[in-house]
């Protein structure tokens, strides 16, 4: 088997197409489906540039085969924003200027996603362990960390000194 | 795109064996975390790929009637330090896992693969060892099982032939009923890292002084994750002191046998040995109910 047809949801859209066998899901979702906010950084999985929600969990795609994707559930950067208004973790990553370069900001935020629709409360080092397969390499990570307690609903903390 | 040459998906291990068996160049892909790095690194060429990443039958985490608890190679790191029989009834199993990568590497990498590529530093192993797992492994001719120790045979090595597929971890109720432990991992970042050294206790309790059974494994001490029978020989019975606890430390350190590779040297190794067996031990004595 050299392709393969899959049939996976992207955004909330039911797509079916041919992929590559030898092709990962990055590829597919920026080549194909144009999702460039999915961010091609190491692809070797250390970086998470790559993030997206699989079924509603966190996977690096540079290390995902696409043919895996048949029957997922895929959610990328772009989906979230609805009708014109951010979701509330990229509004707390704007209000919190937790930007600099950009590059690592869709993975941050996809992250941040599941852990907030997770419903469960984080710690600071719960938070920190949880967005510990994201590189920032602005160093910009006390504006991510404040941005993902706001979104959280840990906004009382943010006076907290990261170390 | 990966240097993929063939790419087969099996529906259950049974198909995946067929496949095996007609392709003495396929090569299994579980999570994929080590294989698609290894071709993305050129380790790998022209790989033929047979892909057990969607079999259902590999993912199960239960406990049989027994008692035994029986793992599914193919359950990511997540689905492990995540579920409730872990978490009840071997929590430093998840605990361990949980100190894999990062996040996103612990939903793919699965425990199966950890224990298959052989090498030392897997988190999953020395606590594996310390529970006295038992490997199932299918082949054409059936299933037989085999303890964990027995499966690694060199570094990269391990007891398992081409047609044949791991396919549970079991960890019988003998050997985890009445005990507690502590896993540390030692390594230059708190995440997105591999272990320097892996050091886990298991200690079952009497009365909150004696030291019913002491078990103490370690990865990366030798070429392939170990044991200490012989402190673990010197412990069992004794009362627990800080006396002990030096005693520990100095006795593992003569059972090991780690090498100097670009992460530390040898000599660096036996300090942490020797440090994070008596904190382990320590630690796992507090969590099985011991008194300091």
């Amino acid at each position: 088997m050299l392709v393969k047809k899959i049939t996976f949801k992207v955004n909330g859209k039911e797509v079916t197409i041919e992929v590559d066998i030898r092709e990962s899901l990055l590829d597919v979702l920026r080549n194909k489906f144009h999702l460039t906010g999915v961010k091609k950084g190491c692809s070797v999985g250390e970086c998470g540039a790559c993030t997206v929600l699989i079924d509603n969990m966190a996977f690096d795609t540079c290390i995902y085969l696409a043919v895996w994707a048949d029957g997922k559930e895929i959610r990328t950067i772009e989906g979230e924003a609805k009708d014109g208004k951010l979701s509330k973790v990229q509004q707390a990553f704007l209000d919190e200027t937790a930007v600099q370069c950009g590059f690592c900001t869709p993975g941050f935020v996809m992250s941040t996603t599941e852990m907030l629709e997770s419903g469960k409360n984080f710690s600071r080092e719960q938070i920190k362990k949880e967005l510990s397969g994201h590189m920032c390499r602005c160093t910009g990570y006390h504006n991510i960390m404040l941005a993902a307690e706001k979104a959280l609903g840990r906004e009382d903390k943010q006076a907290v000194q990261i170390d | 795109m990966y240097d993929i040459a063939k790419y087969e998906e099996a529906g259950s291990v049974q198909e995946a064996i067929e496949l095996l068996l007609v392709n003495p160049n396929a090569m299994l892909i579980s999570g994929g975390s080590d294989v698609l790095i290894k071709l993305h690194e050129g380790k790998i060429h022209d790989a033929q790929l047979i892909s057990i990443h969607g079999i259902a039958e590999l993912k199960g985490i239960f406990l049989k009637e027994d008692g035994t608890i029986v793992i599914g190679s193919g359950a990511s790191f997540s689905q492990v330090s995540k579920h409730p029989i872990v978490q009840q009834y071997i929590p430093v199993l998840g605990e361990a896992v949980d100190m894999v990568g990062g996040p996103q590497i612990r939903n793919i990498g699965s425990i199966g693969g950890n224990i298959c590529n052989g090498v030392t530093s897997a988190d999953s192993a020395s606590t594996l060892f310390a529970f006295n797992a038992k490997l199932e492994i299918q082949g054409p001719d059936g299933v037989r099982y085999i303890p964990i120790a027995d499966f690694y045979k060199g570094p990269g090595k391990v007891d398992l032939r081409h047609e044949e597929i791991l396919t549970t971890i079991l960890i019988a109720p003998e050997d985890y009923q009445g005990y507690s432990g502590h896993y540390i991992k030692y390594a230059m970042r708190n995440a997105m890292d591999i272990a320097t050294l892996g050091c886990v206790v298991l200690c079952n309790v009497e009365g909150g002084k004696k030291i019913k059974d002491f078990r103490l494994a370690l990865g990366v001490a030798a070429p392939i994750p170990m044991r200490c029978k012989g402190t673990e020989e010197q412990v069992k019975g004794r009362i627990f002191t800080e006396a002990l606890l030096e005693e520990v430390g100095k006795m593992a350190i003569e059972e090991v046998n780690p090498r100097t590779s670009w992460r530390a040297s040898k000599e660096f190794r036996i300090q942490l040995i020797q440090e994070l067996s008596k904190r382990a031990f320590r630690q796992a004595f507090i969590n099985a109910g011991g008194e300091l």
